[in-house]
């Protein structure tokens, strides 16, 4: 184990202020503490679950890289300990010192953006977001941004107005946030020791590791501790379960795991990297992936949540595992100084069991770039379009032969079954045979071997069946015939 | 709003009515500065209060051990039913069916059963938890669909209208069709869930800050719960974060516990529920099984209709009558039906007591009213545009047979025609349904649907005494104005129409006019805020106290310049006697110094209105609002995932009082009406467990399910034909129904798998589920 020294101080600017604190529970939340201690009551709770956005607030934190990045989040499901070193922005920092408003929030006025206003300030901080990456965005970069923001009283039209005119109010130039840029990322740079907090005592204590060594030694030693990355599901276990989570280990600002590589054909990436890291590489190596990930949560939650955190909870309905699966991926396991590669399908046994020994946690994830001549696809079927969980998602690889028949296909299913899981009969009844319509519903009879889907409240098991089957169809549409779409979409093929 | 230097030579003033200004708390919404009942400053020593929820959907409480509870950690007291000091209810509909707390048997799951008071509320949600109760389980009423609603028990009286013969104009009819629909529930999903702070006061005195939309009833209820008058008991809301209907009744229980609590702890409590328990334990928009017998010629031309409305009220009466009522009183939507007999059946069941809901069953009669449609449609093979147009009732001014509702009011004001008319031609319905066809003749998988349907909402409360609203109005004496009135904001902007009526009254500019929190201190006895009738009322009776001080100051005015009445003139921020002109401001001053009352009471009740339920006859709206859209969807043949391509609406609020509000509302309202009929699913499973409790579960639409192309108007020529407020129209309602365009449009592309021969009967709400089912049993039907 390195020696790490031990802080016992957790350090970060508000706003403008820095703050200490020496005393923070380890399921301690950044709303609650906004609003309870701060008494900064601007951030509102809609759902105490990172699906609403009233909570959104921007944190702004050092890049491996060395830069600052402003990202919203949901302060609702966000623990305090995972805040060290970063700068928690919220909707009372927004306007000048003067009460002037700032363009985001002028623009949200003058195009009637608010009704009610309970959910404004975390649309405020949306746009904010988006503005600064994107001063001029697109529709479709707007909805993007706004998948985390429910409105019940607009119907969103006027903040699509209010959001495409901001730049017309002011340019990023003049804006606070980013002119103090350098001088935050010093601040924060001086706020990063190299040390390791800790907070508490006993099992009521939180850690932030200082380094992946540390944690790895950490987990080893201490194999009950909570992992937490991006919080977005832990968050739930507090906020609505209330169960005990301590003693907790907070790993989002471990750097080490944050690397995202691509060699050999293979993307690598480190179990800390957030989807919304992730998007970049991965859509531009796997092209399919990237409307997956614009679908998953909330930009809120892509923020946060990560693929390492989407395959080490084992979850039946993760959105990333089928489409991991079906592309052959990998997965690096590491117990102390440890490690082991095991592939990403062998990962999940059964319901709420996965292939983790205690005190051994997922460091990286790898996934093979589909080859040239292969085809892949994934589709995601929900009750709404965006932020929704998966009822059904379907990922298939194939590659054919000279001749035009199946040389391999590779299919995995989510929300069919107790775990992702291949379709192994379907894949059968596929390889070897000619690509066209008669096989592949020939194919589609054989699903009922593979999957016996449930009946829940997103959907019953007679659609989900259903939906299977029809997903290979579409598979096979789009494979064969690029005249007419095989399937609705909101925004022109990029 | 800061602005107080008033223009003396003003053409006109800023912010008088029909002009377009943005909301009065836009500034403070953005900015987080808003104050939301749980950001009011706490006194020190506050309270949290937690609720124990029924884990039953029905049984009776054998035992309840709430050691654990009151054992844990900053846990201060623990009421249940034996501690509430008055009555052991809240039922706002006299059927004394709906306690505070359940009291020896439970009837649904998650009804409240107990309420934990302690230091935090972290700590009072986590004790509530430790209640060990035992119950012994009953037998569970949950769903709708299979109870026979001639026999079962109901939680209401159910209403009848008739007119005419339905049953032997049905036998005689050329053409009759039978069948049955469902229609699924809401839930509000105002961001903002239910939350009260009760602060004590002396003797028996308990202040209530509570987001409510109905305070009067909720002092009412804290009061009845507590056992003390109601002027001991005083409401103030200044605004909530939505509401919706949601707010009418269901925050008297929030703020009755509070209140309890903090009379009996002698501090101040809050109680805000946690998004699911407000999900789980607050009651919805009605679901419905609408059983229906028409009879039509080959023309389409309706000759008879026979309904059965029966809705899940719930375990308790709540407002299921009312709703039951305008649920019928809508059944006919636009169309008229020469024989009609219409029923409700208001079911008892083991889940939340369903309440108010924007629209209040009004909607759900409509759906009723286009399936109907529909049903004709596809049996005689016209488009469903035609079958509208042919069942229209008579346009405004003809004097014809066509013209008489089921309930035997006159319809005398419908512009349905032309606003149809208008719309027909701005979405180019004709060119686009006929591109639609070419473009499914070339699509296998993906198919488009289009449709316009309309709408005709009645507006005024059903029950008539509902139908009055106070108001009170200061003019001090530097001329600021100070308004107060009965009704409450929840995002519609009432408070800033109400204050644009002041202020064209006074003919002083908008920011001279104070909008004040809503209590039932200032204004007594007030109705809700529902209905659709906040500016309607609120703003006839703010309009009465600011013309009792305007007399006032005329007589004033006359009287010591020596000149006629009629020569005193409010001109924007002067006045102009006689010859002479004078600051409104200097004014008031002068009238202060001669002893003339500033301040004023004022009034409103809505005339002409008279209903008789016991007969299903009477003038029961004061008149109708009218509007209509066009939708065009894109269906996912495979899937049932769809797309809302476009949509089209052109709505009638009268003259409008802010048109900027007016089409919020009108969007607003559309995208929560195709919500309703589309993603959001109500769930419970086999124990009568709501499963949607929460936004991961429950989808309301988001931006990115907003039409792609959304054009929303307003009609530039319509005006209430009755002398409502400056001749507007109401339009916190009428617009919900127009998300029904996006049922029929996706009901259109789905009837294309089987040529448009067979009738989709496309339930709701249309998940992409219920698409891809109906998708096949149409494509089942076509095979035979």
């Amino acid at each position: 184990m390195t020696a790490a020294t031990i802080r016992s101080e957790l350090r970060f600017v508000l706003n403008g202020q820095d703050v200490t604190l020496r005393d923070v529970a380890p399921d301690q939340t950044l709303l609650d503490w906004l609003r309870v201690s701060r008494l900064l009551k601007g951030t509102k709770e809609g759902c105490a679950e990172g699906d609403c956005g009233a909570c959104t607030v921007l944190i702004g934190r050092l890049t491996p890289a060395g830069s600052l990045v402003y990202e919203g989040v949901n302060a609702c499901i966000r623990f305090m300990g995972s805040l060290d070193g970063c700068h928690v922005v919220t909707v009372e920092h927004v306007a000048a010192r003067d009460g002037t408003l700032h363009p985001v929030q002028q623009a949200m006025v003058d195009y009637h953006g608010s009704q009610c206003g309970f959910c404004t300030p975390g649309f405020v901080m949306s746009l904010y977001a988006l503005w600064m990456e994107a001063p001029n965005p697109s529709d479709q970069q707007i909805e993007t941004a706004l998948q985390g923001n429910l409105c019940r009283c607009t119907g969103y039209e006027p903040i699509l107005r209010a959001a495409r005119a901001i730049s017309s109010y002011g340019g990023t130039d003049k804006d606070p946030l980013l002119a103090e840029r350098a001088a935050m990322i010093e601040r924060l740079k001086a706020l990063k020791d190299g040390a390791r907090v800790e907070m508490g005592t006993g099992r009521n204590r939180f850690v932030v590791p200082a380094n992946l060594d540390d944690f790895a030694a950490l987990l080893a030693a201490e194999p009950t501790a909570t992992v937490v990355a991006g919080s977005t599901d832990v968050g739930l276990w507090v906020t609505k379960q209330m169960r005990d989570i301590t003693p907790v280990v907070f790993i989002a600002g471990l750097d080490e795991l944050k690397s995202i590589a691509v060699q050999d054909g293979t993307v690598s990436i480190g179990a800390g990297v957030t989807y919304s890291e992730a998007f970049e590489t991965l859509s531009a190596q796997i092209p399919a992936l990237g409307p997956l990930i614009a679908r998953i949560g909330g930009q809120q939650v892509r923020n946060m949540g990560t693929i390492g955190g989407n395959i080490a909870n084992g979850s039946p309905i993760g959105d990333t595992p089928p489409a991991l699966i079906a592309l052959a991926a990998t997965l690096t396991l590491r117990k102390g100084a440890e490690r082991r590669t095991i592939r990403l399908e062998d990962y999940f046994i059964a319901y709420g069991k996965q292939d983790r020994q205690p005190g051994e946690f997922v460091e990286a994830v790898h996934v093979p770039v589909p080859k040239a001549a292969e085809r892949f696809a994934v589709y995601k079927v929900t009750k709404r379009r965006d932020e929704d969980i998966t009822a059904t998602l379907g990922a298939f690889r194939l590659s054919l032969a000279a001749d035009g028949s199946v040389e391999d296909i590779c299919i995995a299913y989510g929300g069919m079954a107790a775990t992702p899981k291949r379709a192994f009969a379907v894949e059968k009844a596929l390889i070897g045979q000619p690509w066209n319509e008669a096989t592949v519903e020939a194919a589609m009879a054989k699903y009922a071997e593979d999957y016996q889907p449930l009946t829940d409240m997103r959907a019953t098991a007679e659609y989900r069946a259903l939906v299977a089957r029809n997903l290979l169809m579409r598979f096979f549409l789009e494979t064969t015939s690029a005249a007419a779409p095989a399937q609705v979409s909101r925004y022109e093929a990029a | 709003m800061n602005k107080h230097t008033p223009d003396l030579k003003a053409e006109k003033i800023d912010g008088g009515v029909h002009a377009s200004v943005r909301h009065d708390s836009a500034h403070k919404h953005v900015a987080g500065s808003a104050v939301y009942i749980d950001d009011i400053t706490e006194p020190a020593g506050t309270l949290h209060a937690g609720l124990g929820l029924s884990t039953v959907a029905h049984g009776a409480i054998r035992s309840i051990d709430l050691s654990a509870v009151r054992a844990a950690p900053g846990v201060v007291d623990v009421l249940t039913h034996a501690d509430i000091p008055g009555e052991n209810d809240i039922s706002p509909s006299g059927m004394h069916d709906d306690p505070v707390l359940a009291a020896g048997k439970v009837q649904f799951h998650g009804q409240p059963v107990f309420c934990v008071i302690a230091k935090t509320r972290e700590q009072a949600r986590r004790a509530a938890r430790l209640a060990k109760i035992d119950y012994e389980e009953m037998p569970a009423d949950i769903d709708i669909w299979d109870l026979d609603a001639a026999t079962r028990p109901q939680v209401f009286p159910p209403l009848t209208l008739k007119r005419g013969e339905a049953a032997s104009a049905l036998e005689s009819a050329p053409r009759r069709i039978k069948g049955r629909m469902r229609l699924g529930g809401q839930d509000h999903f105002y961001l903002e869930g239910q939350v009260s702070l009760a602060v004590p006061g002396e003797d028996d005195e308990v202040l209530v800050y509570c987001s409510t939309q109905g305070p009067s009833e909720t002092q009412h209820m804290v009061a009845h719960a507590m056992g003390v008058p109601s002027h001991a008991v005083t409401i103030e809301v200044r605004r909530m974060g939505g509401g919706f209907g949601g707010k009418e009744t269901q925050a008297n229980q929030c703020a009755a516990l509070a209140a309890i609590a903090a009379k009996r702890l002698n501090r101040a409590v809050k109680l805000r529920l946690d998004r699911d328990e407000d999900m789980v334990a607050t009651g919805k928009r009605h679901d419905f099984a609408i059983d229906y017998d028409i009879g039509f010629d080959d023309e389409g031309r309706i000759h008879a209709v026979d309904y059965t409305f029966a809705l899940r009220a719930g375990f308790s009466a709540d407002l299921s009558g009312p709703v039951g009522d305008r649920a019928l009183f809508h059944c006919d939507n636009a169309y008229f039906f020469p024989h009609v007999h219409a029923k409700t059946a208001l079911l008892r069941t083991n889940t939340v007591s369903n309440t108010a809901f924007r629209g209040f069953g009004g909607p759900q009669g409509m759906v009723g009213a286009e399936r109907v449609i529909d049903e004709i449609a596809f049996a005689t093979g016209k488009d469903p545009l035609d079958i509208r147009k042919l069942n229209f009732y008579d346009a405004m001014g003809v004097e014809g047979e066509r013209n008489l509702t089921p309930y035997h009011q006159k319809v005398g004001d419908c512009i349905i025609q032309r606003i149809v008319a208008e719309l027909e031609e701005s979405a180019d319905y004709a060119g686009r349904r006929k591109a639609i066809a070419d473009f499914n003749a070339g699509s296998r998988i993906v198919k488009r649907g289009i449709a316009l349907t309309p709408v005709k909402f009645g507006i005024s409360f059903t029950k008539t005494e509902s139908n009055q609203a106070g108001a009170l109005v200061h003019v001090y004496t530097d001329g600021s104005v100070h308004m107060n009135h009965g009704g409450t904001e929840m995002g519609q902007g009432l408070h800033l129409k109400v204050a644009q009526v002041v202020a064209e009254e006074f003919q002083i500019d908008l920011d001279r006019v104070k909008i004040t929190a809503t209590t039932t201190a200032k204004v007594p006895n007030t109705s809700p805020t529902a209905a659709s009738s906040g500016a309607d009322l609120n703003g006839m009776a703010a309009q009465d106290a600011a013309r009792q001080i305007k007399n006032r100051l005329i007589d004033f005015a006359a009287e010591s310049h020596q000149v006629p009445r009629d020569q005193v003139v409010f001109l924007p921020n002067r006045v102009r006697i006689g010859n002479s002109e004078m600051a409104f401001n200097d004014l008031v001053r002068k009238a202060y110094v001669a002893r003339v009352q500033l301040s004023a009471a004022g009034f409103y009740k809505t005339p002409k209105i008279h209903w008789d339920r016991s007969k299903g006859r009477g003038h029961a709206f004061y008149y109708y609002a009218y509007g209509a859209a066009c939708s065009e969807v894109s269906v996912d043949m495979l899937t049932g995932e769809y797309v809302v391509e476009r949509t089209d609406i052109l709505h009638d609020a009268g003259r409008s009082l802010n048109r900027t509000i007016d089409i919020g509302q009108v969007e607003g309202g559309f995208i929560q009406g195709m919500g309703w009929l589309t993603t959001e699913e109500l769930w419970w499973d086999g124990k009568g467990r709501l499963r949607t409790h929460a936004p991961s579960t429950y989808k309301i639409p988001l931006a990115s399910d907003r039409p792609k192309i959304f054009n929303v108007a307003l009609t530039d020529w319509s005006e209430a034909y009755e002398p409502t407020i400056h001749r507007s129209k109401a339009v916190g309602e009428p617009p919900l129904p127009l998300g029904l365009s996006v049922l029929h449009a996706l009901s259109d592309a789905v009837a294309s798998v089987a040529d448009h021969s067979i009738c989709p009967r496309l339930d709701a709400p249309a998940t992409p589920e219920r698409v891809l089912m109906a998708i096949e049993r149409l494509r089942a039907e076509k095979r035979g």
